[in-house]
């Protein structure tokens, strides 16, 4: 057992980034999101780390992946309004196949909202948030530790599957304050590289679907386009490319889904009820389950809410006989789209929804579910 | 440009380029690609940057590092480049479009920070790419496809705008006059800062065509007698400023240490 440290949320996000080896942050002020951009500008160079703060939200997007692509980890962090502006260069990363790490501390919404209030508004922008067809993962953690640890394997998918990861966070979780024991052993992850500099094919995948990756500076002379492109990483107007290049982009992320997918059940054993819920209304959620005391109520958390941990839920629903679900979300209902996918009609599942602004809290979840 | 210099930094498997014949950018890269030879810079640390519009494909032709980024942000991506690798040489290959509209905050702000890397505006007047869309360099009264009747808003003169943005180097320089853009685009290089050439380069399809100048010589023509080395009232051509000031990475890695306890 390590050391156990007094954090707040963002702090955990930044010192678990620097822990996985992030030594790159650009970021732009925003609340609820900005003592992440304080801190790793006051840390960052104690660890020969760089900091910048950019001109806006769409540039310090793009000089994550500028760094990324010079072989730093790199990350940013946000919330709603700014992770609007980031999606740009978001697709970009994606299409580009550049690992980096995007935080969105999400806040009350639309628009500029409620600044410094709790919401969940952003479960699909983070998944669709983008344009066009993508793959995408997601981690939202629930407490505390989970940030710092979660954060850790946020940069340990960017750089194995090289891909942005998006780290959901939530104003709550956040500014919250509790102890994590740092461990002293880690897994930490990094990017496959060129076994060597000749004809360098910058797009050329490895069976797992994920090309090892250069960087600039050293040699390889390699270029990198948004356009669709093969594996010279030129870009190509064949449709055969674009097709191969798409299914690519998805099939290394489907390939080891069953090593992305993240999730906890909580005193599943005999439920025939089940309660959803990710983020700070998940851990409200494990004090309903204690409070009621009643083994036929249960508990599932998808850390991954992105890709959803679907396979796992559909065999509780089935092993259990799960009669009711509850998705309980600070937003009109966003994750329950996806439960209700999974679900596809074998159960019956209901929305308990907060918008206000405020966290929910374990009596009102109650009251929903005596009310039936 | 000299021949062989095309097989010494063109991906020659990627030509012939996409631009039309009569575009003035297959001079303003040879002119660039001409100051790249006659530097001392490492060609392996050389890196390429460039955003979206008709110029910014020349960062696909040249054998180096290369990135073909997002509309207006190329200077964002070479930021973000510079400062995780100092020892990197970073040239932006950019447009009127790109670096001053949709761009013009990363202009700006790469100019206020006076970051050393190298930006080459390609000022046609025009979204050529697009379709011939007026510009934020487009003259007044010149006809585009969103001003067919003439373009009613002013034009931003980008080494003013440079210049008082605080960029250490800016130069202005045409695809007619090639000897003096190959000077100024190596002026470029030698300052440690901010640097910026705008190089006016005729596009005759989406721009002459509608102006009374589709010929491509009459372009070069135009380029010709509507510029100056004086000033004598036509468009100034050189070096407008050329000054040592701090610059941006040099300055912040003086903060850097390797003091951070390792199990953060
Ligand atoms: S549209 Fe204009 S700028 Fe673009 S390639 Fe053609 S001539 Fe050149």
């Amino acid at each position: 057992m390590g050391e156990a440290l007094l954090m707040q949320g963002n702090e955990a996000c930044v010192r678990g980034a620097i822990r996985a080896g992030m030594r790159f942050f650009a970021g732009y002020p925003i609340t609820p999101s900005t003592e992440i951009a304080e801190l790793a500008s006051l840390m960052l160079p104690k660890y020969n780390g760089k900091f910048i703060q950019m001109e806006d939200e769409i540039s310090s997007m793009a000089a994550v992946i500028g760094a990324s692509l010079c072989g730093l980890k790199a990350m940013t962090a946000t919330s709603g309004p700014g992770f609007s502006l980031k999606q740009e260069n978001i697709g970009y990363a994606s299409m580009t196949e550049i690992p980096c790490v995007v935080v969105d501390v999400m806040r009350g919404g639309p628009s500029t909202g409620l600044p410094t209030c709790v919401s969940q508004g952003d479960v699909m922008q983070s998944r669709w948030g983008t344009h066009g067809d993508h793959p995408v993962i997601v981690i939202a953690p629930s407490t505390v530790k989970d940030i710092y640890y979660m954060t850790i394997k946020a940069f340990n998918y960017s750089e194995r599957y090289r891909i942005p990861v998006i780290l959901l966070l939530d104003e709550v979780n956040a500014h919250m304050r509790e102890s994590v024991v740092i461990e002293n052993d880690v897994e930490i992850w990094d990017r496959k590289r060129p076994l060597t500099r000749e004809n360098h094919k910058p797009y050329a995948a490895d069976e797992d679907g994920v090309p090892p990756m250069g960087e600039f500076g050293k040699g390889y002379r390699f270029h990198v386009t948004g356009l669709v492109h093969d594996e010279t990483g030129h870009p190509t107007n064949s449709s055969e490319e674009a097709e191969k290049l798409i299914r690519r982009l998805h099939y290394k992320l489907e390939k080891s889904r069953d090593d992305i997918v993240i999730y906890e059940k909580f005193k599943t054993e005999r439920c025939r009820t089940l309660i959803i819920a990710f983020g700070s209304v998940a851990r409200v959620c494990k004090d309903v389950i204690c409070q009621i005391n009643d083994d036929s109520i249960g508990l599932f958390i998808p850390y991954t809410i992105w890709p959803f941990p679907d396979k796992e839920l559909l065999s509780l629903i089935q092993k259990n006989r799960i009669e009711r679900i509850y998705v309980p979300e600070l937003n009109t209902g966003q994750m329950i789209l996806e439960v209700q996918r999974i679900v596809f009609g074998r159960c019956e599942v209901l929305g308990i929804n907060k918008y206000s602004g405020e966290l929910i809290t374990p009596t009102e979840i109650i009251k929903c579910l005596r009310r039936g | 440009m000299r021949i062989e210099l095309l097989n010494k930094y063109f991906k020659m498997d990627q030509l012939p380029h996409i631009w039309c014949p009569g575009c003035g950018n297959g001079i303003a890269l040879g002119a660039a690609v001409e100051a790249i030879d006659n530097s001392t810079m490492d060609k392996d640390k050389i890196c390429i940057v460039s955003g979206i519009g008709c110029s910014s494909r020349a960062s696909g032709y040249l054998n180096f590092d290369s990135l073909h980024t997002t509309h207006g942000r190329a200077i964002a991506f070479a930021t973000g480049i510079k400062l995780a690798n100092p020892e990197l040489n970073v040239i932006v290959i950019t447009g009127d479009g790109d670096c001053t509209a949709i761009g013009g905050n990363h202009l700006i702000h790469g100019c206020r920070r006076n970051i050393d890397i190298n930006v080459l505006v390609f000022n046609n007047n025009i979204y050529g790419m697009t379709g011939g869309q007026y510009s934020p360099t487009t003259p007044r009264n010149a006809r585009t496809s969103t001003s067919r009747q003439g373009t009613v808003e002013r034009q931003f003169d980008i080494c003013k705008l440079s210049e008082n943005a605080g960029a250490t180097y800016v130069a202005r320089g045409t695809v007619f006059h090639y000897k003096h853009l190959i000077g100024l685009i190596e002026g470029a290089f030698k300052n440690k800062g901010f640097s910026i050439v705008e190089i006016l380069t005729p596009c005759p399809i989406q721009f002459g065509r509608r102006n009374k100048t589709p010929e491509p010589a009459d372009m070069m023509r135009l380029l010709k007698n509507s510029t100056s080395f004086s000033d004598d009232g036509k468009t100034k051509i050189g070096v407008f400023r050329d000054e040592k000031e701090p610059e941006f990475v040099s300055e912040y890695i003086k903060l850097l240490s390797n003091e951070g306890d390792i199990s953060v």
